[in-house]
């Protein structure tokens, strides 16, 4: 059986990022990806506004993809393309499948940067007939900027996430009439930027608190039955109306993709559909480590890039040092957070916490506690659900913490 | 004159007032200079940036992405789309190669936002 130092399961931009930083620390290591091209999602994402972070330049994905392609190729770094990971085990063995047969593996240590899927219809139960023209927005788009092919002529798009606001105005460049976004929420859970840029510059109306109830047409989308939901985000009687369509698009969420993750054992966070991880974003198997999409979800790619580069140093950590025993933090949020993390952090090692909230929050600020001590304020002005936010824990302030961290929300 | 206005300029997107004082902006809740000029140009002159993408035959893929080297005017956004459905390029291309020069007369070009390969 042929052995890594490091395996790097996903080719994207966290996983790049990764292979590009360790080449750096002089690590030699083997990346799998299964689609036939390196980059992942951003070469389907045509849109700027990419790199601004990393780059310090504005780039459409393509561009930012190719850049760090390019650096990976630069470097000599080992690749397997059109693989597919279909066993990690616990012993750090992978077993992948491509065009030359199935292959098994060895790694010291493993990172995980296994990027996204799309929640699709049957995710989200919407009844009614079968049609064609239903699509996830990411296959979609895919279909439209690299393949040339758009889905439909009169098309109506579900849920509000930037994949979807970002497809309504791509459709209308295509010439494709978006009839408008629905949303169940009552707030838009995409980037403000793109509500103005995608919806707001075309007219396209969106809809809040309201849901496709049902999808009519058995060969071909004909039509679709959008109801508005009440609190509970239930369907109010009676609030129907009809709009004909030709496709639908679903932009519902993206869930990390973790199948491989679970089989081997790894222990999970049922928020973040991610692995549990610690400051080094080591999951509970020690040398396999997860970052990007794959982690958690993202809305900037320059934070996943920017993860894969964490992962590195911790990969090149765990390879060459002698394993200290941290100090272990419990990190947590109050019911405001849908999560909060790296889940443990050492006490001797200065930690940029990431987390999302449940709702928008305007003029709050965001507490850092231990037991009853008042650690950090940090005043806000506007925090969204669609909005990962950071904030950097200094190691003088680690120090005093005693066993747990836990933020909170103060009005 | 108030505006209130979502900066489009970073994913950022700060919330930006702006006020107007005789021929003086004054612009507040933006985090960097580029925000300030984002927002006396959205109300005086809105420009945007534009991606879509072109033809091209002689490789796996099938379109090539392009982006405005700058943000062109509002008004000139489907005026361009137009002309740039009718193109139809031969592969291979090199990122950051000029696809459409001065289109409109804009002083903007279209340029490619990535490299493609000739493929047999």
């Amino acid at each position: 059986m042929k052995s890594y130092k490091c395996v790097i399961i996903g080719g994207g931009s966290a996983g790049l990022a990764a292979a590009i930083q360790l080449k750096k620390l002089n690590i030699d290591s083997l990346l799998i990806e299964k689609e036939e091209f390196l980059g992942g999602i951003l070469n389907q994402c045509i849109h700027n506004g990419f790199g601004l972070t990393r780059f310090k330049e504005e780039l459409t994905g393509p561009s930012y993809a190719e850049r760090l392609v390019s650096e990976f190729m630069a470097l000599g770094i080992e690749y397997h393309l059109e693989s597919t990971v279909i066993h990690l085990n616990k012993d750090k063995t992978i077993e992948y499948i491509n065009p030359q047969g199935v292959h098994k593996i060895q790694a010291e240590s493993i990172v995980l940067a296994l990027g996204a899927r799309e929640r699709t219809r049957g995710n989200i139960m919407i009844p009614g007939d079968r049609g064609a023209g239903i699509w996830t927005a990411g296959s979609a788009q895919k279909y439209l900027n690299m393949d040339g092919y758009c889905v439909g002529k009169k098309v109506f798009i579900l849920g509000s996430g930037d994949i979807g606001l970002i497809m309504a105005r791509r459709l209308t460049l295509a010439k494709a009439k978006v009839v408008g976004v629905a949303e169940i929420m009552p707030y838009s859970n995409g980037l403000t930027r793109n509500l103005v840029q995608c919806l707001y510059d075309f007219d396209i109306p969106l809809h809040l608190s309201t849901t496709i109830t049902r999808i009519n047409g058995n060969q071909r989308v004909e039509s679709i039955e959008l109801s508005r939901v009440d609190e509970n985000l239930k369907p109010i009687p009676n609030s129907e109306f009809i709009v004909e369509v030709d496709a639908v698009l679903l932009s519902v969420g993206l869930i990390p993709d973790n199948i491989i993750t679970e089989e081997a054992g790894i222990i999970m966070d049922p928020q973040t559909k991610g692995p549990r991880i610690n400051q080094n974003y080591e999951t509970s198997i020690p040398g396999i480590f997860a970052c990007g999409n794959g982690l958690h979800i993202h809305d900037v790619v320059d934070y996943v890039s920017e993860e894969g580069d964490v992962v590195a140093q911790s990969v090149f950590d765990y390879l060459t040092q002698s394993s200290s025993v941290p100090e272990s933090i419990n990190v947590s949020g109050d019911a405001n957070f849908i999560y909060v993390i790296p889940h443990v952090i050492d006490k001797n090692k200065a930690v940029k916490l990431k987390f999302r909230i449940r709702r928008p929050l305007k003029n709050v600020k965001v507490r850092v506690v231990s037991g009853d001590e008042v650690l950090m304020t940090l005043p806000k002005t506007q925090i969204l659900p669609a909005e990962m936010e950071m904030i950097q824990i200094p190691l003088t302030l680690l120090q005093k913490v005693k066993s747990d961290l836990r933020l909170e929300i103060i009005v | 004159m108030k505006h209130e206005l979502t900066c489009i300029v970073c994913p950022r997107g700060c919330l930006i007032q702006l006020v107007k004082e005789g021929d003086q902006y004054i612009c507040s809740g933006n985090q960097c200079k580029r925000g300030e000029v984002y927002a006396i140009q959205e109300v005086t002159e809105p420009r945007r940036m534009l991606t879509t993408t072109v033809r091209i035959e002689g490789s796996k893929l099938k379109r090539l992405p392009v982006v405005t080297s700058k943000a062109i005017l509002k008004e000139d956004v489907f005026k361009m789309i137009d002309i740039l459905e009718k193109i139809v390029l031969y592969a291979p291309v090199q990122v950051n190669d000029v696809i459409v020069s001065n289109i409109l007369d804009s002083g903007i070009d279209i340029i490619a936002s990535r490299s493609i390969k000739k493929d047999a």
